[in-house]
């Protein structure tokens, strides 16, 4: 599904250049569940922007469902980011005047699908994340769990090929951040591949592999017994 | 780009986000009011100028004699000078190159009385051609002729308020009043649009006037038309020769101040539309102005509106909105805005003009309006400059990296 070779990207600060990514290779099937850990500025969040199309590799090559990804101009980016992925943020990203149902829509409106489809398919997805009767809310008047599950249900609506979090529980106390993470399981478990980027070890355990990142190179990347979340729930 | 879901959408923006929108709004329809109300009030000054001259004809002189202050060719100064009949023959003589027509006038007040009704009023004695001069308009009836002038007739023509006076509803044709002791009568009855004085005139033949007095040949005054088509330049040349004329003929010297007096109406007119031309130019700056100020609101508000919106620009580029999604949503949303905004203040703008109709007389504005075409424009510009102002934000934030936009807190 996700195939990456000899990764490089650097940041130029003033004069000086910050080299993040020192070459990653790094693939992932169809049906993965995997956790990108790594201490502060080890480049972790690069990783997975680049993998989102938010942000440009300077070297190496990356594979998206058998489609590269280089020398894209931002309406193909774009394009690619809608067909191709799911994104959910660590502080939610929900458009604040937008009730539930229509931030959840909105992937939808932007595969030019009709409207009346796009609201049955954002109450389906909204139905998933345990939030049919909150379609009508607006974020401020959801909790951070509800929030980060209608982002969830926002991310899966578009029916991507990969769901791309970036420390998804971050800004979740724990009994939300398994709950959060009892939902992405399931996801998973439907067959859809996931990548999370996350510090937290028990976050991690709970995918299905995880690597980990230092210094901008992959120092471990191995497969674990995933810990189901549902039994914290 | 112009689908029901896109606007849909731009709607369900303009609505959640109520103040950006009134923000918007209120600027361009507050510029465009103000323009088209200014610019109305310029054009109502002209109007108030053009109205001072418009009920007299613009093609005349007026020639007044007067009172020598400089001796000159041995006689003495403070020399009344008359004019008489000869002086209006020589004009139409020597000037016929020049002169559409002249006309004398001889004003005498005096007690007419009708009846048992009777009212001090102001006698003129003129010629057929001032009813051209004064732009008399005869309701019944008609003006003195050149056959009351040859005949001497006793005859008059009487303003619309004399015949309300004198006659109520009665009518006054054929019928015989006494202005200051003698008898004429009632051939016409005229109104003039400059106003109630105007119409509490009487008109009679000037001969007849000579006659009364004593079978004089005095005139008091002198009006020349000149032809249209001699233009500015030959209405000048025309006033300088009659100048010329009376001091030759009255022996007035060439520095007297006081000898003659001729009151050119074009040369005025000309002076005073061109005092009227520059305040609507000064107005007409100023409601530019306010255009432009409103430009500048607009863009003002664009560059804000951009920059609140960058994080959910960013959300929306990251869920696969395209660069020129992103452009087209904001820049539909804001000429949705300044459209219904502007028209709406052109609209206001032009229904209180309209309101004010002559309100504002007292203050030397008459009827304000404004060209529909010139407020239609006036809009259209502010619409486009809008529209332009709001692109360059648009498209930089089109061009922001999504992840750049989502740090944005």
């Amino acid at each position: 599904m996700i195939e990456i070779k000899d990764l490089h990207k650097s940041y130029k600060m003033g004069s000086n250049s910050l080299h993040v990514l020192k070459g990653i290779n790094f693939s992932v099937e169809e049906g993965e569940l995997v956790a990108i850990m790594g201490s502060s500025g080890s480049g972790k969040s690069t990783l997975l922007n680049i993998l989102g199309m938010l942000d440009v590799l300077d070297e190496g090559s990356y594979t998206l469902d058998g489609v590269p990804i280089k020398n894209l101009n931002e309406t193909k980016a774009a394009q690619y980011r809608n067909k191709f992925l799911g994104f959910v943020f660590q502080s939610f990203n929900l458009i604040n005047y937008k009730s539930a149902m229509e931030n959840v829509a909105l992937p939808l409106y932007y595969q030019k699908v009709g409207r009346k489809e796009r609201q049955e398919k954002a109450l389906k997805y909204l139905d998933q994340v345990g939030l049919k009767e909150w379609a009508d809310h607006l974020p401020s008047e959801l909790s951070g769990g509800q929030k980060q599950r209608v982002a969830i249900a926002r991310a899966m609506a578009a029916e991507p090929k990969v769901l791309l979090a970036d420390e998804p529980t971050g800004a979740l106390d724990s009994t939300t951040s398994y709950e959060v993470m009892d939902l992405i399981q399931k996801i998973n478990d439907a067959g859809n591949t996931i990548l999370i980027v996350t510090h937290e070890t028990d976050i991690a355990d709970m995918c299905k592999r995880i690597v980990y990142l230092k210094d901008g190179v992959i120092v471990e990347d191995k497969k674990i017994t995933q810990v189901r979340a549902s039994q914290y729930v | 780009m112009f689908s029901r879901d896109n606007w849909k959408e731009i709607f369900e923006t303009i609505q959640k986000n109520k103040l950006r929108t009134f923000l918007s709004g209120f600027t361009v329809a507050l510029g465009i009011l103000i323009f088209v109300v200014l610019f109305g009030m310029g054009n109502g000054l002209v109007n108030t100028f053009n109205e001072f001259f418009g009920n007299d004809a613009t093609n005349v002189l007026y020639v007044f004699p007067g009172r020598t202050t400089i001796p000159y060719k041995g006689y003495k100064s403070n020399r009344v000078i008359e004019f008489d009949n000869s002086d209006l023959a020589d004009i139409n003589k020597n000037l016929a190159m020049f002169v559409e027509y002249t006309t004398p006038r001889i004003s005498r007040g005096g007690l007419v009385k009708y009846k048992n009704e009777s009212n001090n009023y102001t006698t003129i004695a003129v010629g057929p051609a001032h009813q051209y001069a004064e732009k008399t308009i005869m309701m019944k009836g008609r003006f003195i002729n050149k056959e009351d002038i040859k005949n001497r007739t006793k005859y008059v023509v009487i303003g619309r308020l004399v015949e309300k006076d004198l006659f109520g509803s009665e009518n006054s044709l054929g019928e015989y009043i006494d202005v200051v002791g003698s008898a004429f009568m009632v051939i016409g009855v005229f109104q003039d649009e400059g106003g109630d004085n105007e119409e509490r005139l009487i008109y009679m033949p000037y001969t007849t006037r000579q006659l009364i007095e004593k079978n004089t040949d005095k005139i008091d005054q002198l009006i020349v038309a000149f032809k249209p088509e001699i233009g500015y330049v030959g209405a000048m040349a025309l006033d300088r020769s009659l100048d010329r004329f009376f001091r030759e003929k009255k022996y007035i010297s060439p520095d007297d101040q006081n000898g003659v007096f001729i009151r050119n109406i074009a040369d005025q007119l000309k002076q005073n539309q061109q005092f009227a031309g520059v305040l609507q130019l000064i107005v007409a700056f100023v409601a530019f102005g306010t255009i432009i100020a409103g430009i500048i609101g607009i863009s003002n508000i664009m560059v804000f509106v951009v920059k609140e919106r960058t994080k959910e620009l960013g959300i929306r580029k990251a869920l696969g909105a395209t660069p020129k999604s992103v452009i087209g949503s904001i820049l539909l949303e804001s000429v949705f805005i300044t459209t219904v905004s502007g028209f709406l203040g052109m609209l206001l703008g032009v229904f209180i003009l309209n309101s004010l109709g002559e309100k504002l007389k007292d203050y030397f504005i008459t009827n304000p309006y404004i060209d529909m075409t010139m407020a239609i424009s006036a809009t259209l510009v502010l619409i486009l400059f809008g529209a332009i102002a709001g692109y360059i934000p648009a498209k930089r934030a089109a061009d922001i990296k999504p992840i750049e936009a989502l740090r944005d807190e």
